[in-house]
C-alpha cells in the first residue's frame, strides 16, 4: 500500500503582507499518525484550514486523499473528520441525539446514524449512556462521543486538534487505543497539539515555526537530530532558534 | 516554628451527589512551588476556591500564613494572589489599563501602584505592549498580564488554577521561569496543572484524582511509589505487539507510542511480561525490548489502578 493520503507541495498564504504559511511541503501516508506542531502563529491553524478546504491557497498546492485542495475542496469537506478538545458537542442533547444530528450534517440518514452508532458501540464504550444528557459525561466520554460523532461517516483521514487535553492518563490511553485501531485500518489521522503527552503518540512530527518547516522526523529521529531527551525540549530548541 | 504558607485539613466539599473533594489535607512550607497534579474533575479548581474563600468547604478547615480561611476571609484575601483558569482581562482595555483596574480593585494606593506596575512590566517582559489592547495580545501575553494583575497587590502566597492550559510550549516554559523568578523572590506558589511532564518543575506535589489525594510528596518520593518495570518494545508491527500483551496485561497498561509500545508491568508481573517479551523475541515480532524508567504518567496510572 503505503499511498501518500496527504500530499503538500510549495504550499504558501499569505494575508496581505503577512505570510502565514511559507511554501512548505510533506507528504502523510495512509494510515499514518502525523503531528503538527508549532508556537501559536507559527502557521498551524493556517495549514490545518487549507488541508480541510476551509481557506485557498495563495500559491502550491496538495491533495487531501486524493482531492486537490485548490479545486476539490467540497469533496474534501466530506471525506474527512475532525474533531477538536473544544468539543462543538450540545450539552443539553443525550448522546444519540448528538450523533444524530451530527450525522445529520455529513448527510447521513437516521437509520445510517443508527447502524453506525451500533458499530461504533463496543469500540467507544457509549452504550449505557446513550439516552443521558451530554453534559453529564465524564469528560473521556465526551471525547469519545466528539470522536464518534467525527467518524460516523467514515472518513479517510480524521483531524484531531488537542483531542485528550486535560483527561486523566487512563481516560488518555483508551482514546489512543480507539486511535490506533483506526490507524491500523488505514485512517489516516493529523494531530495538532501543544502537549507532548500527545505527540509522542504520533508517528511522525512535524514541527512549524515562523510559517515554515523546521524539523520533520519521526519523534526518535528529531530527539536524535536535536540532542534532545524529550520532544518538548526540541521543540523548544526549534522555536527559540537556541 | 511558623506557620505554613498553607495548610488544608480534612476539606470535603460535594456538589448535589457528586463529591469534589473528599477529606483532602496537605501542607505547603513558605516560599515553596507545589502543584496540584490532576485531570480535568479532580478537584483542583474546587481546592482553590476555598483557599481563596470564594466558596465554602462543607467539611475540613484551610488556613494561609496561620490566617483561617473561613474566619478570615478578608485578611486572606489580601495575602493571596488568585489567578483563576478563566482570568478575566478586560480585552477592550490596554495592557497598562488592566494593571490599574485590578490595582483599584485592590485598593492599591496610588504610590505603590506606580511603583509596582514598572517592576512588573519589566518582571513579565510586557514593557513593549503596554498601549495593546489585552484582546490583542497572544495567548503566552495574555497569561503574563493575567499574572502581572494577580500579583499587582504583591501577594506573599499565589494561588494559580492551570495557568498554562492552552499555551504553546515555549510561552509554557518561560511562564515557569517567571514562576521561579518569583518563588526566588520568597512568594509561596500553589500552581495546578493537569499535564504530568510539568511536576518536575514543582519541589513538592499532590497528586489528586477524583477528590482524593493519590500520593504527595516530591517528584523523586512520588516515582518511588512507582512499583514494577516500564518496558519499551520495538518490532515491525507495533499492533501487533500490542495485541499480544494486551492478551497478558490489562489494555490501559500497553500503549503504542509513534515508535515503540510501552507497556507497565506493574508489582509481580514483571517475570509473565518479560518472557512474553523473550518469546516474542525468538519468534521475530519482537526486535528490541528494554526497560526504560518510569515517567510521572506512569506512576499515576498505577497508582490510579489502587
Amino acid at each position: 500500500m503505503n499511498e501518500h493520503s496527504v500530499v503538500v507541495k510549495d504550499l504558501a498564504k499569505h494575508f496581505g503582507d503577512f505570510v502565514a504559511v511559507d511554501h512548505i511541503s510533506f507528504e502523510v501516508r495512509a494510515g499514518e499518525i502525523f503531528g503538527l506542531l508549532g508556537a501559536n502563529g507559527a502557521g498551524k491553524t493556517t495549514t490545518i484550514r487549507m488541508l480541510t478546504g476551509l481557506l485557498r491557497p495563495s500559491s502550491g498546492g496538495g491533495t487531501v486523499g486524493g482531492w486537490d485542495i485548490n479545486t476539490q475542496f467540497e469533496m474534501i469537506k466530506r471525506s474527512i473528520g475532525y474533531m477538536s478538545q473544544k468539543f462543538s458537542l450540545y450539552n443539553d442533547l443525550t448522546v444519540k441525539e448528538n450523533l444524530q444530528f451530527f450525522g445529520g450534517v455529513y448527510g447521513l440518514s437516521r437509520r445510517r446514524v443508527e447502524e453506525r452508532t451500533a458499530e461504533l458501540n463496543e469500540a467507544l464504550g457509549l452504550e449505557e449512556w446513550l439516552d443521558r444528557r451530554t453534559a453529564a459525561l465524564p469528560l473521556g466520554f465526551k471525547q469519545r462521543l466528539a470522536l464518534g460523532a467525527a467518524i460516523l461517516h467514515k472518513p479517510s483521514i480524521i483531524f484531531l486538534d488537542e483531542p485528550t487535553s486535560g483527561v486523566d492518563p487512563i481516560a488518555r490511553r483508551r482514546f489512543w487505543e480507539l486511535i490506533n485501531a483506526l490507524a491500523a485500518d488505514g485512517v489516516t489521522i493529523i494531530v495538532t497539539t501543544h502537549y507532548m503527552e500527545e505527540a509522542e503518540y504520533c508517528n511522525r512530527l512535524c514541527v512549524m515555526h515562523a510559517a515554515k518547516i523546521v524539523s520533520l522526523g519521526s519523534p526518535a529521529e528529531l530527539k536524535e537530530r536535536h540532542g534532545a531527551h524529550s520532544i518538548e525540549d526540541v521543540f523548544i530548541q526549534l522555536v527559540r532558534g537556541a | 516554628m511558623s506557620d505554613p504558607a498553607i495548610r488544608v485539613e480534612g476539606l470535603a466539599k460535594s456538589y448535589g451527589e457528586t463529591a469534589a473533594l473528599a477529606s483532602v489535607s496537605f501542607a505547603v512550607e513558605r516560599g515553596e512551588m507545589f502543584g496540584l497534579i490532576g485531570p480535568d474533575g479532580a478537584g483542583k479548581t474546587t481546592l482553590m476556591r476555598i483557599l481563596t474563600s470564594l466558596i465554602d468547604a462543607d467539611r475540613g478547615e484551610a488556613w494561609v500564613l496561620g490566617h483561617p480561611v473561613a474566619a478570615e476571609a478578608a485578611r486572606v484575601r489580601e495575602i493571596i494572589g488568585y489567578m483563576p483558569q478563566q482570568f478575566s482581562l478586560y480585552s477592550d482595555l490596554t495592557v497598562a489599563e488592566n494593571i490599574r483596574f485590578f490595582a483599584d480593585l485592590f485598593g492599591v494606593s496610588k504610590e505603590a501602584r506606580v511603583a509596582r506596575t514598572e517592576e512588573l512590566l519589566d518582571f513579565s517582559r510586557l514593557r513593549p505592549f503596554v498601549k495593546r489592547r489585552a484582546g490583542a495580545l497572544s495567548g503566552g501575553m495574555k497569561q503574563k498580564l493575567a499574572l502581572s494583575c494577580a500579583l499587582i497587590h504583591t501577594p506573599q502566597v499565589l494561588v494559580l488554577d492551570e495557568p498554562t492550559t492552552g499555551v504553546d510550549p515555549a510561552s509554557r516554559r518561560d511562564f515557569w521561569d517567571m514562576l521561579e523568578r518569583l518563588r526566588a523572590q520568597g512568594v509561596t506558589i500553589l500552581v495546578s496543572t493537569p499535564y504530568m511532564n510539568e511536576a518536575s518543575l514543582c519541589r513538592h506535589m499532590v497528586f489528586i484524582h477524583k477528590g482524593k489525594i493519590l500520593a504527595s510528596g516530591s517528584v523523586g518520593e512520588i516515582a518511588a511509589l512507582f512499583s514494577g518495570t516500564v518496558f519499551s518494545v520495538e518490532g515491525p508491527n507495533l499492533q501487533a505487539i500490542s495485541a499480544r500483551l494486551r492478551n497478558t496485561v490489562e489494555p490501559e497498561l500497553v500503549r503504542i507510542l509513534g515508535d515503540a509500545v510501552q507497556v507497565l508491568a506493574l508489582g509481580e508481573r514483571r517475570g509473565d511480561v518479560g518472557a512474553l517479551l523473550e518469546t516474542m523475541r525468538q519468534g521475530g515480532i519482537v526486535s528490541d525490548s528494554r526497560e526504560i524508567p518510569p515517567g510521572v504518567e506512569d506512576t499515576f496510572v498505577s497508582l490510579m489502578r489502587e
